[in-house]
């Protein structure tokens, strides 16, 4: 009976309460609960990052059907070794994490979300009143590389519980002016979470996609008076040859209108499609290259479609100067077809916003497809 | 006491339980099934499909070696992706040693099988459909190896496919043979590929029944395709590709296309009825590509092109297209047809020694009683005629392919 006694309070304790775990590598198996990672932990209230958990944020983000994400980086220990181009070099034991979320339109959870300014933590607490978590997407960097794993929050909003197979949920999104949209939200399968994360498709090795210098090389969100790279290295987050802010790489703000529209509309395709669109990545077999240095056919310019299909909108090249009517590379970001939009994962809407940018900075190329 | 161990544990769990619900989706019951068996395959697996018709409202996605998926026959094993909200594909492949038989793929959003950068491959009585016909809203590629090493793609049947039914683009040593392909704009392409031999199939009513092409900008051009023993008829199917697309400018009524690429064998093939010619042969400046979008090291012109002991007939007398219809209305009269081989005229005027090359280092033909008609493409069709003389011509023979590792015959 006493071993009865001491499996009830094991079991018990494994249900967790209000003690949260502190944050944990599990470097072979994969918890069915988020929570199991100490990477945070929320109460219907209020989401709190787990100790030593660092938010961190980019230059230009991925449009993902316009959820506000939160990210995090945490190492069990060491230190992330600096890249002057590619994804920071990251040691075993490292979790990163990208949680969804929306701003709730109306007073109960019905599904109707809506535009919403930035929401984040502060001091490491992110208020959860009006808004509704989605997902939460863990990369962990074990022994034999990067794995990933999609989370999805339960109803309660109190924890999430892994689904490797991903989920479509029906939303209906409110846009600024008025129009209600349903569509559907598309949580990844983890073999989706390689399509993008892949980003060498002979390799095939997972890598991170966001923490780039490029993307990391601004005023930090959390602590203003660093900028964040600076903040990385000041933290012990960040070593290796990196000599100051000012001669690393930097992505544009997409959404600063007093940065040059060239480097706010390459900021944007890179973030949103180099992942793929590189020399080495899954969509070489285009022959498209939207990586920030590329140039002529490479970018698109007058560059006719390989594989398109439905893809080419009927237009003829994909960027023709000038003319972001008959320019694929606009229609494809237009377009909600599955069959024919860009990115293939991670929207299910069109990004307004990100369109009319990419559009503004075609019709102000000038020269003509001969 | 085992009894209130488990009760007790039951309890506990339970407790645990009703904090974690989920917002799972209602009804996934397969598609849960497939997908969890995607992810979970171990090299060696065998996953099989029943027999039945399964809905999917998301791409699938396989990325481990060594997988064979199979179903219980292409008509019997039908997943539909009628109801798809997500993927650009029906299922994407990014895996090597894969081998996937006996199912079909029916109404995928985008392509409905794709694989890219993978070595040994087989696909075997696959069919992929759009069942609603020839629409240009269809998916583009029904079958679709690309960036693909070593691959055999056998007894598939493939209807209605947007852009091409049968595709390989960018691979190496490749074997097409007793497919089928019907109504796709076009039937069987060859894209960007070196060494393939496609042989004893089926291409009829496509737009373009066999296409053999090089596009620009791409990792690697293609050159040494044999064409052999097929059957090439009837594909008059009006182009429904989207404005764009490389094959939206193949005319309705082609039998076999060689656009740009290098070294084509075209022989022991039946080709007939295709109503604006059974053979074409024609450079990328004929397609309405940009000369500024094109790479630099890019060889557009045709070179290497042999033909030789087909079965052709009943081609050319309704050919698609202005220049073609004013050309053949011309020079045959309204009834008649154009000659069975049909060439574009381009050549590169500085390819050897700063001259062009012989016409015999470009296109030979030795076709019983066929004539060719070089159709002056680079002059606006001024000067069109007939060149059986210049292009009676032999060339050195292409070696068969041979599939190596596991696909070694």
């Amino acid at each position: 009976m006493r071993k009865l006694a001491a499996l009830l309070v094991l079991l018990l304790a494994a249900c967790g309460g209000d003690e949260a775990p502190p944050p944990t590598f599990h470097g072979d198996n994969n918890p069915q609960r988020l929570s199991d990672w100490g990477m945070m932990a929320a109460d219907q209230d209020a989401l709190q990052l787990g100790d030593g958990v660092t938010p961190y944020d980019l230059a230009t983000p991925l449009f993902t059907d316009y959820a506000l994400k939160l990210r995090t980086v945490w190492m069990a220990e060491g230190a992330a070794t600096y890249d002057p181009e590619d994804a920071f070099d990251f040691p075993v034991g490292t979790v990163l994490t990208k949680t969804f979320f929306y701003p709730v339109k109306g007073d109960e959870w019905t599904g109707a979300v809506s535009y919403g300014d930035e929401h984040t933590v502060k001091d490491g607490v992110m208020t959860l009143d009006g808004y509704r978590l989605m997902e939460t997407r863990i990369l962990v960097r074990r022994d034999a590389g990067w794995a990933a794993l999609p989370y999805i929050w339960n109803d309660d909003q109190t924890d999430a519980v892994l689904k490797r197979t991903g989920a479509v949920m029906p939303l209906t999104l409110h846009r600024p002016d008025g129009r209600a949209e349903d569509f559907a939200y598309v949580v990844p399968n983890a073999n989706q979470c390689a399509a993008c994360h892949a980003t060498n498709a002979i390799t095939k090795a997972l890598q991170p996609i966001g923490p780039k210098a490029r993307h990391l090389n601004k005023r930090s969100t959390f602590s203003p008076a660093f900028n964040q790279l600076d903040y990385w290295i000041a933290a012990g987050l960040l070593t290796g040859d990196f000599t100051d802010d000012a001669t690393a790489k930097q992505s544009a703000d997409w959404t600063d209108g007093s940065l040059p529209l060239a480097a706010r509309a390459r900021a944007y395709l890179d973030i949103n499609c180099s992942h793929c669109h590189n020399p080495g990545g899954a969509a070489d077999t285009s022959g498209l290259d939207l990586e920030p240095d590329a140039t002529g056919p490479a970018m698109g310019h007058c560059k006719s479609p390989i594989a398109a299909g439905s893809g080419s909108g009927g237009r003829p090249f994909d960027i023709v100067p000038g003319h972001p009517e008959q320019s694929i590379t606009v229609f494809r970001m237009e377009t909600t077809d599955p069959g024919a939009m860009m990115p293939e994962l991670g929207r299910s809407t069109a990004h307004d916003e990100g369109v009319a940018l990419v559009a503004q900075w075609i019709a102000e190329m000038e020269g003509a497809c001969g | 006491m085992k009894f209130w161990i488990i009760a007790a544990a039951a309890l506990a769990l339970t407790a645990c339980g009703e904090k974690a619900t989920t917002s799972t989706p209602a009804d996934a019951s397969y598609q849960e099934t497939l997908m969890t068996q995607l992810l979970d395959a171990q090299p060696g697996d065998i996953i099989e499909i029943p027999e039945g018709t399964f809905s999917f409202d998301r791409s699938l996605s396989l990325a481990v070696d060594g997988v064979t998926i199979r179903g219980q026959g292409m008509d019997k094993s039908i997943l539909t992706f009628k109801d798809q909200v997500a993927g650009a594909e029906g299922l994407i492949v990014t895996a090597s040693d894969f081998t996937i038989e006996d199912l079909a793929i029916e109404d995928t959003k985008g392509d409905a099988l794709k694989i890219t950068k993978g070595e040994n491959i087989i696909i075997r009585r696959v069919r992929t459909e759009w069942t609603g016909g020839p629409k240009t809203s269809n998916g583009a590629y029904g079958i679709y190896p690309v960036q693909t090493k070593n691959v055999l793609m056998e007894e598939n049947v493939a209807i209605a496919a947007a852009d091409a039914g049968l595709y390989i683009g960018q691979s190496q040593n490749v074997v097409v043979r007793n497919n089928r392909a019907e109504y796709n704009v076009a039937g069987i392409e060859i894209e960007n590929t070196m060494d393939a031999d496609v042989y004893g199939n089926v291409a009829t009513n496509n737009t373009g029944g066999i296409l053999v092409f090089n596009m620009p900008n791409l990792s690697q051009p293609g050159a040494r395709t044999r064409v052999f023993n097929n059957d090439v008829t009837n594909n008059n199917t009006k182009n429904f590709g989207h404005k764009g697309t490389p094959v939206a400018s193949i005319p309705a009524g082609s039998g076999v296309v060689v656009n740009s690429n290098d070294q084509v064998e075209i022989f022991g093939n039946r080709i007939t009825g295709n109503k604006t010619a059974n053979i074409i042969v024609a450079s990328v400046y004929s397609s309405g590509l940009s000369q500024d979008g094109m790479s630099a090291d890019f060889d557009p012109y045709p070179e290497g092109i042999y033909v030789y002991d087909n079965e052709l007939g009943d081609g050319g007398k309704n050919p698609d297209g202005l220049d073609l219809q004013a050309l053949k209305i011309a020079k045959f009269g309204p009834l008649g047809a154009l000659p069975d081989v049909l060439w574009d005229g381009f050549v590169n005027p500085d390819k050897r020694d700063g001259a062009a090359l012989p016409l015999t280092e470009i296109l030979c033909v030795q076709n019983d009683g066929s004539e060719i008609i070089n159709v002056d493409a680079p002059n606006g069709y001024k000067n069109p005629r007939l060149a059986a003389r210049d292009h009676d011509c032999a060339m050195e023979k292409l070696t068969p392919i041979t599939l190596t590792g596991p696909l070694a015959e």
